[in-house]
């Protein structure tokens, strides 16, 4: 009994200790425990490694897209040019490689470059021209939607290669879909960058406070137009193991990943405004929102239902956050 | 005779600083009441307490006679407080009509603001108070300065307050603008109303006022009728006796053959005029004068955050560009700039002390982008013992500590870039006396080393204490040179007033109309 | 009476091109957009042509009065276009044939519209989030609510009243634009004029000062929200007109087009300036521009492409500011 209470002790004193940023992390782990939790009740086979692999695997995709979603965030911008991106760099990969394996990194590279250009286009204009992002990505989006019309004549053609559909959906060590591994790779990145690196540390400074980063000799302008090429390439990447998955590129889908991706970053704990969140806490995020769209899916509950709670979720964890995590100085 | 208001004991304090130290203040109706002091001596907090911007942290206020509680701005106008600060409250995108009448605008009987008859309220308003030259309509963005001021004066007098402050909300206005604000403040005293006004300027208080309070330290230091008390005692209550500044020894300067820096007819706009100087190796130059006339700029400018500067500058005798504070920064130029206020622009208040230390030279802690922990903290730990900064952790956020603490961790920021040259603006405002004498060491030792320091200092015993030469500015000139024997807190005051050195009167200083 | 000098005549007008100048340039745009229309399609001047016209923007423009209500405090909504479809869903589940019904039906959505905004504005203002983040996920509950209503699309919606709402009364003026000007005299104008309209300005010019000058800072961001929901249920009600069904997703390109429109009609998303003249403007070139490419023959696969590039250099011109700025740290947080 007395090794029990201690160890309550010193979890307590622990989480006492964490600050705003963990505590939110702390709590999203816990939300994905409480979420699985739940779904076990209604179908037992919810628990299963199986199941939750295929989650995992799902979450990849909205993983990559929440992960660059993180970074603009963080600098205090927003990225809306999400949801075509995506699909203009998966269009590249199918119609450049046509199926065939052996032309699968030239179109891997195109889409790529697709994602690299945009990130740039959007960073120039917010940092240079001060563009608020909010529309400049609004706009981007637009402009990279009829681009990608124009280019597939209404629906792409083109299949994917079967190299590419091996990547994400072979199973490794009897079970984990290797985009998980990908997701993974993607994830140690950012985490080193944000966590780690000279540029992260830059990041958080210009989202927090421009103007004292600005005066410390921070090249502002260099950190934002990282920051929107980094979400470029994480929107293209999350494009590309789409067609693995799907099999192909259609018109319309990238629509489903941006405002999950918003709300993935907002539910791990980053604060909209910018400056503080950890890179955990929004592959929490996404993995939450990814078992609460399976987990409605099976309790029924129409698309209808499903929309309800998915805002009142959203709503409810920014209010356990505590307001003052909304609010700055 | 019952005073409008009194203010007793009144105590407050910022981040362990004391700006009020048991402060008492009264005021008697149908007075004209000025309070002088320097910079930090509390004027502004009071005035700040009275008008229910800021709570005190002990002491009782009455207005006529009665107790209250002013805990926000509202309570204030209703109790007939109305004040005119520094930092406007004005909407920049709405005119002024509707500025000045902002909560009670004239309506029509279906109950919308009635817009005719408020520009024609307003126009009349203004006229009557004198400011006739002011357009109701126009946008208070596109009006300059000196009208926003007036606005503001009259937004105040639109509430029919018994008590105007006016905490220095005249710096920019012409001669003839300040004698229609001292008619309006003739015409409250007649109706047994009160004005307290903070000012800087002697002349001007001697002219209007007809009380004169002097606040030092925190404290009321003396109060007496106008012209009881000459000017020379005057200045003297406000310098006072302080706790003896010790500033190190100065040391004569090395004769060199190139200047560090060289400015040559540096120009922004009005704002700066043709300002050309010389910084040497080991040099302390000051920079003086009433705030806002141009310094805070100039060593913007020199730091590249200006566009559009004109002008010429050498550093070591190269002449450089300077596009920003990257630049200034970099290893051909070397310049630092400890920024006007250490909380939003010196200082990333929510991120670990040890994230502010090195945000001005992370990559000499980082290799192949990546930061190396070790040799971060170590640079940490040796620039926190070098100055005293007393933190339990380097990982503490910055906002915890105190504001003598949180400017060290700029300075030391700054440190670690081994600057040759420092922009300094206000470095000790705000900051208590042991901090201070700290930074002052540094400020010394930094010189002996080499460096070369432009310091802005509101602060006189720092200029004449601290600096081998003072450039004293005025309208975005360079209006004086004071070193040696003519570097004194008395010439100081008379240049930055446009007054000569030696207390001759000059030429006036404001504008003419 | 105090007469007029040409002096002063030319400094009002001076000063009107220079405040609105922005305003100027949409209705500019979309004159010259309606000019390479009526080039392009002769018969653009016939009645049906006009209506027709009138009536493809209406909901856009509705919808984007509101927005700009918004857009006024600093804030945005995103719920807007869920707004939009919960009340063409509802219209369309509880129409009846008879008139009062509809009326009372009417009444009933501007009301659930009203009270949507509402919940956006308490949870801002009180609950102390973001307005971007709290309408998103307000939009989701609502698009949620809206799908409850109609799984599928359909529903009733008396022809009568489709006919009403998108012909033309006195077989001449198109009743959109009547409806449209009713909307800007007896709903706009009393609260743009009113006090609250005056504090919605001043709490986005600059919040900290209204707040100093005893303004009530909450009630005029509150304000804002519910009229921002109102107008969108408007404008689902006039959709709901045009397409005589129901359908929940029908106001999903609402949201954006909406912040589109605002944005093109100079308001500025910092707060404080800007209204709904330039918008209405803004909503019928984002509108229009789809029928003009359309009739100028353009491959109709690359509309889309010319649509995203006007859009983009509308907004990037009206929201750039480093020209005016010299001091960099005014362009910076």
């Amino acid at each position: 009994m007395v090794t029990t209470s201690r160890a309550w002790l010193s979890l307590h004193r622990w989480l006492w200790g964490l600050n705003q940023e963990q505590r939110s992390v702390v709590i999203a782990y816990l939300m994905i425990v409480a979420i699985v939790g739940l779904g076990s009740l209604i179908m037992p086979q919810f628990a299963s490694p199986n199941y939750l692999l295929l989650q995992l695997m799902k979450a990849s995709f909205l993983g990559a897209v929440a992960a660059g979603q993180m970074m603009v965030i963080l600098t205090g911008n927003i990225d809306l040019s999400v949801s075509w991106t995506l699909n203009l760099a998966a269009v590249m990969v199918t119609s450049i490689a046509q199926g065939q394996n052996e032309r699968l990194w030239l179109g891997v590279l195109a889409g790529l470059a697709v994602g690299l250009i945009v990130g740039l286009l959007n960073g120039l204009g917010v940092a240079y021209l001060r563009i608020p992002s909010l529309v400049l990505t609004l706009g981007m989006d637009a402009v990279v939607k009829g681009v990608t019309v124009l280019y597939t004549g209404a629906q792409p053609k083109g299949e994917s290669p079967e190299l590419l559909n091996l990547i994400v959906h072979h199973k490794v060590w009897g079970g984990l879909p290797s985009v998980v591994l990908v997701w993974t790779a993607i994830s140690l990145f950012c985490f080193i960058v944000l966590h780690r690196s000279a540029l992260g540390r830059k990041i958080y400074a210009v989202g927090n406070n421009e103007i004292c980063a600005y005066l410390s000799g921070v090249k502002s302008h260099r950190v934002l137009i990282s920051a929107f090429v980094l979400s470029g390439l994480m929107n293209a990447i999350a494009g590309i193991l789409l067609v693995g998955y799907a099999g192909r590129s259609f018109n319309g889908m990238g629509e489903p990943y941006l405002l999950p991706s918003i709300a993935a970053v907002v539910i791990g704990g980053t604060n909209i405004l910018g400056g503080s969140g950890l890179y955990m806490g929004t592959v929490a995020g996404a993995i939450i929102i990814t078992l609460l769209e399976s987990t409605l899916s099976i309790m029924q509950i129409s698309q209808a239902g499903r929309n309800i709670i998915y805002g009142l979720v959203i709503l409810g964890m920014l209010f356990l956050y505590g307001r003052g995590s909304q609010i700055r100085e | 005779m019952q005073p409008l208001v009194e203010a007793r004991d009144i105590t407050k304090r910022y981040d362990g600083v004391v700006a009020l130290d048991q402060a008492s203040f009264r005021c008697q109706p149908g007075s004209i009441h000025a309070l002088v002091g320097e910079n930090g001596a509390g004027k502004s907090t009071l005035v700040k307490i009275l008008s229910g911007v800021v709570i005190p942290d002990a002491g009782t206020i009455n207005v006529r006679g009665r107790p209250v509680v002013i805990d926000s701005p509202i309570v204030a106008t209703r109790l007939g407080i109305g004040a005119v600060f520094q930092e406007l409250s004005l909407m920049p995108d709405l005119t002024v009509a509707e500025n000045i009448f902002i909560t009670n605008p004239p309506r029509t009987h279906l109950g919308l603001v009635d817009r005719k008859a408020l520009y024609r309220r307003a126009k009349q308003f203004l006229a009557e108070l004198g400011f006739q030259d002011v357009d109701p309509d126009a946008l208070i963005g596109e009006l300059p300065l000196a009208q926003r001021q007036l606005v503001e004066i009259a937004k105040a007098l639109s509430r029919d307050p018994q008590v105007l402050i006016l905490d220095e909300g005249t710096s920019a206005l012409t001669m003839q603008e300040v004698h229609t604000v001292f008619e309006i403040m003739e015409r409250l005293r007649a109706q047994n109303r009160s004005v307290i006004f903070i000012s800087h300027r002697m002349d001007e208080v001697e002219e209007i006022a007809d009380t004169i309070t002097i606040f030092r330290d925190g404290r009321n230091v003396a109060s007496f009728p106008a012209g009881t008390v000459g000017r020379e005692e005057m200045v003297q209550m406000m310098i006072g006796r302080k706790l003896e500044q010790v500033f190190p020894p100065k040391r004569a300067l090395p004769a060199h053959e190139v200047p560090l820096l060289v400015i040559e007819d540096l120009s922004w706009g009005d704002t700066l005029r043709n300002i050309s100087f010389r910084l040497g190796e080991g040099e302390i130059l000051g920079l003086g004068g009433l705030e806002g006339q141009g310094q805070r700029e100039l060593l913007l400018a020199l730091f590249g955050v200006l566009r559009n500067v004109r002008g010429r500058i050498y550093v070591n005798g190269e002449e450089k560009q300077i596009t920003s504070p990257a630049a200034a920064a970099s290893a051909g130029i070397r310049l630092a700039l400890i920024p006007e206020d250490r909380k939003t622009e010196g200082l990333i208040l929510p991120m670990p002390v040890k994230d502010n230390i090195t945000l001005a030279t992370l990559h000499q802690y980082a290799r192949f982008g990546l930061m190396m922990h070790h040799q971060e903290r170590a640079a940490v730990d040796r620039v926190i013992e070098q100055l005293r900064i007393k933190v339990p952790s380097p990982s503490v956020t910055v906002r915890s500590l105190s504001g003598g603490n949180q400017q060290k961790v700029v300075i030391a920021k700054w440190l670690l870039t081994q600057a040759q040259i420092y922009l300094l603006y206000d470095l000790t405002r705000g900051i208590d006396v042991g901090t201070k004498h700290e930074i002052y060491q540094l400020m010394r030792a930094l010189a002996d080393e080499g460096a070369g320091i432009l310091f802005f200092s509101t602060d006189l015993s720092e200029l004449v204490g601290l600096c081998d030469r003072v450039l004293v500015l005025y309208e975005g000139r360079i209006s004086a040179e004071l070193s040696g024997e003519a570097l004194s807190e008395e010439n100081l005051v008379a240049t930055a007033l446009g007054m000569k050195a030696n207390g001759r009167e000059e030429s006036p200083v404001r504008r003419m109309a | 009476m105090t007469t007029l000098s040409i002096a002063d005549g030319a400094q009002w007008l001076r000063r009107f091109f220079r405040r609105n100048f922005k305003v100027g340039i949409a209705y500019v745009a979309l004159l010259a957009l309606l000019g390479v229309y009526a080039g392009l399609q002769p018969r653009l001047f016939t009645k049906l042509v006009i209506t027709a016209t009138a009536n493809q923007g209406m909901a856009l423009v509705l919808a984007s009065m509101g927005q700009t209500a918004v857009v006024l405090t600093a804030g945005i909504d995103l719920s807007v276009g869920p707004i939009v479809s919960l009340s063409n869903t509802l219209a369309s589940t509880l129409f009846p044939d008879s008139v009062p019904g509809v009326i009372g039906v009417v009444v009933l959505v501007l009301l659930v519209g009203a009270l949507a905004g509402l919940i956006n504005g308490l949870i801002v203002v009180y609950g102390r989030l973001q307005p971007i983040i709290v309408t998103l996920a307000t939009a989701s509950i609502y698009s949620g609510f809206a799908l409850m209503l109609r799984p599928r699309p359909g529903g009733y919606v008396p022809l009568w009243y489709g006919d009403l709402l998108t012909r033309r009364v006195f077989d001449l003026i198109p009743t959109s634009l009547v409806l449209l000007a009713f909307v800007l005299i007896f709903i706009w104008a009393p609260f743009r004029r009113s006090r609250l309209g005056l504090a919605v300005y001043a709490v986005g010019s600059d919040e900290r000062a209204a707040y100093m000058s005893g303004l009530n800072v909450n009630r005029a961001k509150v304000a804002a929200y519910v009229m921002a929901g109102f107008l969108a249920a408007l404008a689902g009600l006039f959709l709901t007109a045009q397409t005589s069904s129901g359908d929940a997703t029908i106001g999903a390109v609402y949201t954006l087009q909406s912040i589109g429109a605002v944005v093109l009609g100079g308001t500025s998303l910092f707060g404080g300036s800007g209204g709904v003249a330039g918008t209405i403007a803004g909503a019928f070139v984002i509108r229009i521009i789809s029928s003009v490419l359309f009739f100028a023959g353009i491959n109709p696969l690359s509309q889309p492409l010319f649509e995203g590039l006007v859009l983009l250099i509308a907004i990037s011109l009206g929201a750039a500011r480093t020209f005016t700025l010299r001091n960099r740290l005014e362009t910076m947080r």
